[in-house]
């Protein structure tokens, strides 16, 4: 089962022929059942063409029509990332998954604003992606690092959550799904959207929420969690030693106004009945102590 | 990026909004010729720094007459002004405002910001102008008020007209705070701003809306878009080994301990910072080096982080995952060859290639402390910074 996707998931991949989409598309093709999922590329003005044998299409719509696929994952530019957003939006994808970092603030507002009432799931923007182990890998994630098993995992950060899932694996738990949500200020799931999708998963017995400072995501899923989750949940919030008002590396992970503190979410998290730890290196341990 | 309260104002006025008239200056001469020209009883002295504060730090001073004007600019200008924005070491001052005194009957605060929760821009507006809105929201949270804007309708005049009137302006001004606040979002939609605030905004004793203050910063990722508002940026604000680390794509901040951090991954480096507090450590820094930092770019990373003197121990974290262990072991080996590195050097290397990545750091030859984990790592570097 597994949450957002899995080894039958069909992929259309948006900036197929850029460089990073090439070498990344290669990768997931190379994982698990990867060859199967991977089906489709966009690239407007190269349709008819192929990439190793992937078909090329101008538009989304005609990749989905074609090949059936209904999940993207978009490796565009910056400057024309937000429109892609759009267009597998409106060519009704089921799920896109945006890895393109450094998508201006308000093209994300006016790209959010759009897919009111519509049925995609965003996940990013600046995001590692998603990965459901042993199945398929959507994304940048060093698929190797991973292995199936039970736990779910949610973070806002890339290697910190490769650092989260070694340290899984070094305690013998494998992963039932592992979402990057991103870090930027505007984009698509949170923490909480999540973490319904691994409560009512079957195969995720127990769930890790990485987040960092900046904003109140992790606040409102662990609210949400207190009074709804019904398995265990363990967290660890980076950035207890950043200064207020300095942008650490992503757009998202700034404290401001007071806001936004990893002693804050922290405390928080703890109220509600999420096991903390304050001490990174001991992410993997706290899951297994919860089991 | 941030820029200059005169700047915030100039675009501000493009877009409707009054403003003291105001000449930017930067000597005393300057001062004294832009207080002659504007004329009028009195003037406003104002220390143009990328912080707040600036008034009790004692950079904003009332002058009532042009030689009051001179004596308050070689006052300021030249200044290291304290703020509890700046820091203990203060800004140096090296641009000034003149601006004509304003007859000032009440004071508000309008903003415009990105609100994260609705996913939309929002309109956040006080009685409580003048003051730290921090404040007012920790000691009266009912003052303000917030406004959420759909992108597709702008501000509406309704929602501008019932803001104002929320926050106590009066009837005669409405027109034209309307206009004000239209302008303000307009101001911070189209050039891409993170920030658009005006406090205070102030009523004068005519039922005028000025904006006795401005403040604005962009999002660092549209500025391709804006070349005029990326013009404006003035590197005499910004920490020289920040600007230096942004010329290679690195992410630097410097921070006041004495452990360098190079990480790759903003919340592995955050995360690393933590962990070596938490053993009783200070970071010197944090550093981001990325997700495709090649060799060149990691021996600059080095250079940056040591040049700060105050770094007596150094500790390297890299989860690789597209980035390969042994590409970055190759990186260090070069970058610690080269600079001929004094203090001692933990390293931890885990993901893919990590075996070849340790095996080059094994065979340089070089002092390198190896860490089995971020534990391990965060342990050994706290040891070594207390040995130096």
């Amino acid at each position: 089962m597994a949450i957002l996707i899995n080894k039958n998931t069909r992929v259309i991949t948006q900036g197929i022929t850029g460089k990073t989409g090439q070498f990344h598309t290669r990768l997931c093709r190379d994982y698990a059942n990867g060859i199967s999922c991977f089906v489709a590329g966009v690239t407007p003005g190269k349709g008819g063409q192929d990439f190793e044998g992937i078909p090329i299409f101008n538009t989304v719509r005609e990749a989905s029509d074609n090949t059936g696929a209904t999940v993207s994952v978009i490796y565009v530019p910056a400057q024309f990332a937000a429109a892609a957003i759009d267009e597998a939006v409106e060519a009704d994808l089921d799920l896109v998954i945006c890895i393109t970092e450094g998508i201006p603030v308000r093209d994300m507002i006016r790209t959010r604003n759009k897919m009111c009432n519509k049925k995609t799931v965003l996940i990013g923007p600046n995001c590692p992606g998603v990965i459901t182990p042993d199945e398929i890998k959507i994304g940048i994630m060093p698929g190797h690092i991973h292995k199936k098993g039970r736990i779910g995992v949610v973070s806002r950060s890339g290697t910190l959550t490769y650092e989260a899932v070694g340290q899984l694996m070094e305690q013998g738990l494998g992963q039932s799904t592992c979402v990057g949500i991103g870090g930027d200020p505007v984009g698509g799931f949170k923490h909480i959207d999540v973490m319904k999708m691994f409560n009512e998963d079957p195969d995720t017995d127990a769930v890790i929420m990485v987040g960092e400072i900046g904003g109140t995501d992790e606040e409102d899923c662990a609210r949400w969690v207190r009074s709804h989750m019904a398995k265990p949940v363990v967290g660890f919030i980076a950035g207890v030693t950043a200064p207020p008002g300095k942008r650490m590396g992503h757009a998202g992970a700034i404290i401001s106004g007071g806001k936004g503190t990893a002693q804050e979410k922290l405390a928080v998290m703890e109220e509600c009945g999420i096991k903390i730890t304050r001490n990174p290196a001991e992410m993997g341990k706290l899951v297994k102590s919860v089991l | 990026m941030k820029i200059h309260e005169y700047q915030a104002k100039a675009i501000l006025r493009k877009y409707g909004i009054a403003t003291p008239d105001g000449v930017p200056c930067f000597s005393v001469d300057e001062a004294v010729d832009a207080a002659r020209v504007l004329g009028g009883q009195s003037w406003v002295v104002k220390a143009q720094i990328h912080a707040g504060g600036r008034g009790k730090g004692g950079g904003v001073k009332v002058a009532k007459s042009v030689d009051a004007v001179k004596q308050f600019a070689e006052k300021i200008l030249g200044m290291r002004l304290v703020t509890h924005q700046t820091g203990p070491e203060g800004r140096l001052v090296k641009r000034l405002l003149i601006e004509k005194g304003a007859d000032i009957r009440k004071e508000f605060y309008v903003a415009m910001v990105v609100d994260r929760a609705s996913q939309r821009a929002a309109l956040v507006a006080s009685s409580e102008g003048g003051t730290e809105i921090e404040e007012v929201a920790a000691t009266t949270p009912q003052k303000i008020q917030k406004t959420i804007v759909d992108p597709t309708s702008g501000l509406t005049d309704q929602d501008a007209d019932a803001v104002a009137r929320n926050i106590g302006i009066p009837e005669a001004a409405v027109s034209q705070a309307r206009d004000s606040l239209t302008g303000l979002y307009k101001a911070f939609d189209e050039t891409d701003a993170s920030l658009a605030e005006i406090n205070p905004l102030v009523l004068t004793g005519n039922n005028r809306v000025l904006a006795l203050d401005a403040k604005m910063n962009f999002d660092d990722n549209a500025l391709y878009r804006h070349p005029d508002i990326a013009a404006m940026r003035d590197l005499d604000e910004e920490d020289p080994a920040e600007i230096e680390a942004s010329k290679y794509d690195l992410s630097y901040i410097s921070l006041d301990g004495n452990i360098g951090c190079l990480v790759n991954g903003a919340g592995l480096a955050m995360a690393t910072m933590d962990i070596t507090k938490l053993f009783g450590g200070s970071p010197a820094n944090f550093l981001d080096v990325g997700g495709g930092a090649s060799t060149e770019k990691v021996t600059e990373a080095f250079k940056i982080m040591l040049k700060n003197p105050k770094v007596n121990a150094v500790l390297v974290n890299i989860f690789g995952g597209i980035m390969k262990c042994d590409v970055i072991a190759e990186g260090i080996v070069s970058a610690v060859k080269q600079m001929h590195l004094n203090v001692p050097l933990v390293v931890r290397l885990e993901g893919t290639n990590v075996d070849a990545g340790k095996r080059i750091l094994a065979e340089s030859g070089l002092p390198i402390i190896s860490a089995t984990n971020m534990a391990d790592a965060a342990r050994k570097v706290v040891a070594a910074a207390n040995r130096t």
